[in-house]
């Protein structure tokens, strides 16, 4: 068996985009989306200009868009709340297609879907071009909290463990008659995960025991950071 | 006699929801010995292996490794003495490389630069996964996961190699080559197993503990030919495996 290949975000590549320090990549990225929070929502064309920065970027990083395309429907969820807005929103009406909309409901629902879209397709490329674990010696090399860091760490590394767990707990589930996807089956599903929640904290009780076997007191030795 | 690797004196312990695990165990084990314990789950195996390096502390009795006793004070150093390999490979290899995993144990020691990483290479060489130093754990098969765990304790150079359930979940061909390396590795071995018949093959010495007490202590084949000791203590071989037909016993 073994658990499936993990870094399912990077793309290998040795563009400048991949090879810069992750520190600066992180900050960059910060950066980035700071200033485009902070653009007032009717300035279309600093909005542009933004999109263009990152396109630029993704295109020197030769991640091909179809690499990063699929991986943007975790933005759905929000793009239907921006789509919802000009409907929802009170104020002065407007006509856009046929359809009697609220006007600032519009403008905030574009500046969301715009927001949103860079800031998905940033930290995508982001992920794209850096390994998880280069993301975290960036964070340590921030300054961030040591505990802050060993705890991404060990989510990333057990990440993987928990997925294959489920996965299995599902495939267990299907092999006794229960769907685990038809609302009917889910009180069972439910305890399923309660289940998997209490193994996973199992799981956390011996790592941490095997741990201290080997003399852990606390903090990672800079040679076995993550 | 000189003194034990492992000295345990009348061993009791109880779970704080108070459950008794272990009732005064002894058990010694010598320099070089390869010891195999056994009995049926529930019998307090685990929690006896937690004790040997201060995990789980004594309500009664003592555990003392080459003469230190295993008490809050001592601890790094029992804990550098104890190297215990644990069942699941994933509990034990939990960071971004084979190399980080095998260099935490040392490097908690202190080891630092050149020497950690010969260490490292040296623990990895006695697995034959030197070639995976830069591999993560988890693209690694099950029993390629299993010998670097072992790596990661070998690279603290124990005294005493405790081993839970060494052979579990391990395809025939893993498990051969698993016995290979035991028995290649100059270090004193203390082996917790249902396997009996890779008992028989790995330790010539057995120990049985049964509902947390040691009910019997000596040549793994005799424990094993003990048709009333094992029926006592739901032991059971193979089918069809007869220790007595083995040829070549370890010494």
């Amino acid at each position: 068996m073994g658990a499936g290949h993990g870094h399912r975000l990077h793309f290998h590549g040795h563009s400048p985009v991949h090879r810069a320090p992750a520190h600066l990549k992180l900050l960059a990225l910060l950066g980035f989306m700071l200033v485009v929070v902070a653009t007032p929502h009717d300035w279309y064309a600093a909005f542009a200009a933004e999109a263009l920065v990152l396109l630029g970027v993704v295109a020197l990083s030769r991640v091909p868009v179809t690499y990063l395309a699929p991986r943007m429907v975790i933005e759905v969820p929000f793009a239907v709340f921006a789509l919802l807005m000009p409907f929802i929103a009170q104020g002065p009406r407007t006509e856009v297609l046929g359809l009697t909309v609220s006007e600032p409901g519009l403008h905030a629902g574009v500046a969301l879907l715009v927001k949103g879209t860079i800031g998905v397709l940033a930290s995508l490329t982001l992920a794209a071009t850096t390994e998880p674990q280069d993301v975290l010696r960036g964070l340590t090399r921030l300054r961030m909290p040591d505990l802050v860091v060993q705890i991404m760490g060990f989510m990333i590394r057990y990440l993987d463990v928990v997925t294959a767990e489920l996965g299995r707990m599902m495939v267990a589930m299907r092999s006794r008659g229960c769907e685990p996807r038809s609302p009917r089956h889910w009180p069972t599903l439910a305890r399923a995960m309660g289940a998997l929640f209490i193994r996973s904290y199992e799981r956390g009780e011996r790592v941490h025991l095997a741990m201290l076997s080997r003399g852990y007191d606390g903090r990672l030795p800079s040679e076995g950071r993550p | 006699m000189s003194t034990p690797v492992l000295d345990v004196r009348g061993l009791a312990y109880a779970y704080p929801d108070g459950h008794q695990a272990l009732f005064g165990v002894d058990l010694h084990v010598h320099e070089g010995e390869r010891v195999a314990l056994l009995g049926p789950n529930g019998a307090g195996k685990t929690t006896l292996v937690l004790h040997l390096n201060g995990i789980l502390t004594a309500g009664a009795g003592s555990v003392s490794v080459s003469g230190l006793p295993v008490d809050k004070q001592h601890m790094a150093e029992i804990r550098r003495r104890v190297g215990i390999v644990f069942q699941d490979p994933d509990d034990q290899l939990f960071l971004g490389s084979v190399r980080q995993d095998v260099a935490f144990g040392p490097a908690n020691l202190g080891l630092r630069g050149a020497a950690l990483d010969r260490r490292v290479m040296d623990a990895l060489d006695r697995v034959g996964m030197a070639d995976f130093a830069d591999r993560p754990p988890h693209h690694l098969s099950f029993g390629q996961r299993r010998r670097v765990a072992v790596a990661t304790v070998l690279a603290m150079e124990p005294e005493v190699l405790v081993l839970d359930e060494p052979s579990s979940n391990l395809d025939p061909a893993s498990r051969r080559e698993l016995a290979d390396i035991l028995r290649s590795l100059d270090v004193t071995v203390l082996m917790v197993t249902h396997d009996l018949p890779y008992a028989l093959e790995l330790c010539p010495r057995s120990v049985v503990l049964s509902d947390g007490a040691v009910v019997a202590d000596g040549k793994t084949l005799d424990v094993l030919t003990d048709e009333a000791l094992m029926r006592d203590n739901r032991l059971e071989l193979p089918w069809g495996f007869d220790p007595r037909a083995v040829g070549s016993l370890p010494a």
